[in-house]
């Protein structure tokens, strides 16, 4: 109170003091830096030791890959280009592109062909994967597999026209019966379609491949990264009918079908893929007719979908469990019989949610489709391993060739995967 | 007013097999039945007719002939002379070993990795993802064959080893890390209570399993006095001396050395040999299954619920022990189901050995023995058998397992 009376002025404020900006440890990167990566004595080492890890891992490939040599005929020659610099010898991949995608005996003025099945197979695939698009798209996704055989193994057109003349009488006497009795539509769509592709087989002329339109090539001559793909591709789309007929049986409530399925799945199931390839490739012969000819790409695309169908069948199985049980119940209160219930309520959501179940599965498999190189089939592995680095020009380029079915693989699984997650949120339309 | 009364009783008609709810899967049963009959007879038949042309017939005889092929890796006794019976036992040993060692390193690896995703690190969060997200998107085979590679290709050869001035020298002296596998001393005893080997180790195991039996009995005993006083007696030493104790005194009596690998005229002699393509495919499956086991347990842990982790915090634990008391033993529940099936994994991802040249069941029942024989429906049909078993027995126990940990309702 002296103050003032000895100071008559008072101090007063005219305006706001503008707010001071906050210390500069407590914004921007400092801050970000502070709390994610140095917050205490355990995490700041933790970092440290990570630079530490990604300086030694960089420091080692960046040279490496930079200096790679792209144009080369052999590694003495890349070893010369790049004389005492470390680097990689990326020329192998170019000069032996063909065989890594193709194989090597795939003729090679035929290389459009598998090329164009690929883009044909993207558009086929694409109203599957994503629903905005037209539906009828749908309608080429159904003839796609009778093109993309015509393509790749070539010969006579006629032999995938009966194909699917059969499939669409099938489909057409299906929708006929099927509306009233799904049985009589079940087993009258079989029926019609195994009389057509056996009197239109037997139509066929002999040595209609002979001067066909495409040169015919035979299944032992596919191989690379196309075998993966076919294998993949193929399989995968097979065995999902397969694993949803096998769910249900698991399901049904007749003994004799529910213990058919439950057996074959665990036993599938219980045994690893090479033993199911070995009986592929030396003993599946054995159960055929005598003077019938399987060739070893049937045999393996037989296997690997009974594989996959078993490991698909049980992710369906879970997506069947989670429904409730009063969806089940409301379908009979319906008066919907079983296949319509299962085809109009049930399946429709349980597919929805084991959608990432099924995605997982099929990642697994497009994988596991390098085991085909055990039994001699050259796949991308196969060629790697086999007729490529046994040549005496790559003998000792393992990492170019390792590093680049790694990524190939990295980036097929990655996006899948990555789709899957954004199906996922794509379809959660529940619990917002 | 109405009454129920029965519906009429018409009599059987064959329509009602079909469109009668009660008589419809008596129906559908039986044509299936003929159907899975008729196939099985007609593969049977293809079969049987098949193997008349090519001469064959179904017998395991070939199993007491003598193999004629060495095997590197062995954990019992085998010759080329030895039965071809003898020598699916050492791979079907091998098989078992790796697919052990592989399941205990993936979990490690698993887990820790699980763990450090989580991490509040930014970094380190970022590196595990990109581990998880590499390893899993790579088909094993390929890592199987990298890991091989980086073996034969950077380790130095047993050559590099000797001379004067060697480019490579021995760990402590006993460990060598060469392009031929890693050899490291064994544990030998001089004067062992019993004739055979395989009993001396087994006394050490059951010396083992004896202290960890009375370690238990100890934190048993501590327990209870925590709960009657409220005082925890100390445990840490008197647990070393039941652990430590027994133990060394047993290896004093028995009087242990080591056997250690000396470099011989071309490689080394001498010790344990743990094989190239014994550490490529076991280190393989490690981190490939390590990355899918760490995604289990970020889903695991993540599964429980924050409030969980506050609570504990709010009651004053520390970060360490809330992980250990709180989290992960609720967090184990939800972990366990998919550990299970990632050791499965594990199980039928060994028979990749193939592929590097192990000599598991694989290689040497479904590959030499095959191969040598020609009996391939016999040969596969037992390594089906094998593995069926392996599957079923793993799994199993790991049920129980299961079970124990469960959240038990009442």
């Amino acid at each position: 109170m002296s103050d003032q009376a000895t100071n008559p002025i008072a101090f007063v404020a005219e305006g706001t003091i503008p707010p001071s900006p906050p210390p500069a440890n407590e914004t921007g990167v400092v801050k970000w830096l502070r709390e994610n990566l140095f917050s205490g004595v355990v995490n700041s080492i933790l970092t440290v030791l990570s630079l530490i890890l990604i300086y030694i891992l960089l420091k080692n490939t960046l040279p490496w890959i930079l200096n790679g040599v792209w144009n080369a005929n052999s590694l003495a020659e890349c070893r010369e280009i790049l004389g005492d610099k470390t680097g990689a010898c990326f020329a192998v991949l170019t000069e032996r592109w063909p065989q890594l995608i193709y194989g090597f005996k795939y003729p090679v003025d035929a290389y459009w062909r598998p090329n164009l099945a690929f883009v044909l197979m993207l558009v086929a695939i694409a109203p599957v994967l994503f629903f905005d698009l037209p539906r009828k798209m749908l309608l080429f996704t159904a003839v796609y597999p009778f093109l993309a055989f015509w393509l790749i193994w070539g010969g006579t057109i006629l032999v995938p026209l009966v194909a699917l003349v059969g499939c669409i009488a099938a489909g057409g006497v299906f929708q006929k019966l099927g509306n009233n009795n799904f049985a009589a539509g079940f087993f009258g769509a079989i029926v019609t379609a195994l009389v057509i592709w056996n009197v239109g087989g037997a139509l066929i002329p002999e040595g209609a491949s002979e001067n066909a339109w495409l040169t015919a090539v035979p299944s032992r001559d596919l191989g690379g990264f196309m075998l993966n793909m076919m294998l993949g591709v193929t399989c995968v789309s097979l065995s999902v009918p397969l694993g949803i007929a096998l769910a249900l049986g698991r399901q049904s409530n007749m003994p004799l079908i529910k213990w058919v399925c439950v057996i074959f799945i665990e036993f599938i199931r219980g045994v690893p893929l090479i033993t199911l390839l070995f009986v592929a490739s030396v003993m599946l012969a054995y159960f055929f007719p005598p003077d019938s000819t399987v060739d070893l790409f049937l045999r393996v695309v037989i296997m690997i979908t009974m594989f996959s169908s078993a490991y698909i069948a049980e992710v369906i199985r879970g997506g069947l469990a989670a429904l409730p049980r009063g969806q089940y119940e409301a379908a009979d209160s319906l008066g919907l019989d079983y296949p319509q219930a299962m085809r109009l309520i049930i399946l429709p959501q349980a597919l929805k949610i084991s959608i990432p179940g099924i995605v997982n599965v099929a990642v697994g498999l497009f994988k596991d489709t390098t085991l085909v190189s055990v039994i001699s089939m050259f796949d991308l592995v196969g060629m790697i391993r086999g007729p490529i680095l046994a040549s005496t020009e790559w003998n000792g380029v393992y990492w170019e060739l390792l590093g680049f079915a790694a990524l190939l693989f990295f980036v097929v699984c990655y996006g899948i995967s990555q789709y899957s997650q954004w199906l996922e949120r794509r379809l959660a339309t529940d619990h917002r | 007013m109405s009454t129920m009364t029965d519906p009429p009783k018409a009599d059987f008609r064959l329509s009602m097999l079909i469109n009668d709810t009660r008589y419809r899967s008596l129906t559908f049963q039986v044509i299936a039945a003929i159907v899975i009959a008729l196939s099985i007879w007609y593969l049977g038949n293809n079969l049987i007719q098949n193997l008349r042309a090519a001469g064959l017939n179904i017998s395991y005889a070939f199993l007491g002939d003598s193999a004629g092929y060495d095997i590197n890796q062995r954990l019992v006794e085998y010759d080329s002379q030895s039965s071809h019976a003898r020598a699916a036992l050492v791979g079907l040993l091998n098989t078992l070993l790796v697919a052990f060692l592989a399941c205990i390193t993936a979990t490690v690896f698993g887990v820790i990795a699980g763990v450090l995703r989580l991490s509040n690190n930014w970094l380190v969060s970022k590196l595990m993802a990109v581990y998880v997200e590499i390893f899993r998107n790579i088909p094993v085979l390929i890592w199987i064959i990298i890991i091989f590679t980086i073996m034969t290709a950077v380790l130095p050869a047993p050559s590099a080893f000797r001379g004067e001035n060697p480019t490579s020298s021995m760990l402590f002296g006993s460990f060598a890390f060469t392009n031929r596998g890693i050899y490291f001393p064994r544990p030998e005893f001089a004067n062992g209570l019993f004739a055979s080997t395989a009993l001396n180790w087994l006394l050490v195991i059951a010396v083992l399993i004896g202290s960890w039996f009375v370690s238990g009995e100890v934190e048993k005993r501590a327990t209870k006095k925590q709960e009657e006083t409220g005082e925890r007696p100390a445990t840490l030493l008197p647990k070393l001396a039941i652990w430590l104790v027994p133990f060394v005194l047993l290896m004093i009596i028995m009087g242990l050395t080591w056997d250690v690998p000396e470099l011989k005229r071309f490689n080394f002699s001498g010790g344990l040999n743990a094989g190239g393509p014994l550490i490529a495919l076991w280190f393989a499956l490690s981190i490939y299954t390590g990355a899918f086991i760490a995604e289990n347990v970020r889903a695991g842990i993540q599964a429980i619920s924050k409030g969980q982790t506050e609570a504990a915090a709010a009651l004053g634990l520390r970060q360490g022990r809330i992980m250990k008391l709180v989290i992960l033993p609720q967090a184990l529940r939800v972990i366990i189901p998919p550990l299970i099936s990632q050791y499965l994994n594990i199980t039928k991802n060994s028979s990749l050995a193939i592929a590097v040249g192990y000599a598991d069941i694989t290689a040497t029942l479904g590959g030499i023995t095959l191969n040598q024989t020609g009996r391939a429906i016999e040969c596969v049909l037992l390594l089906m058998l094998f593995y069926l078993t392996a599957s079923l027995l793993i799994s199993t126990g790991m049920n129980i397992y299961n079970a124990s940990v469960k959240l038990k309702e009442r």
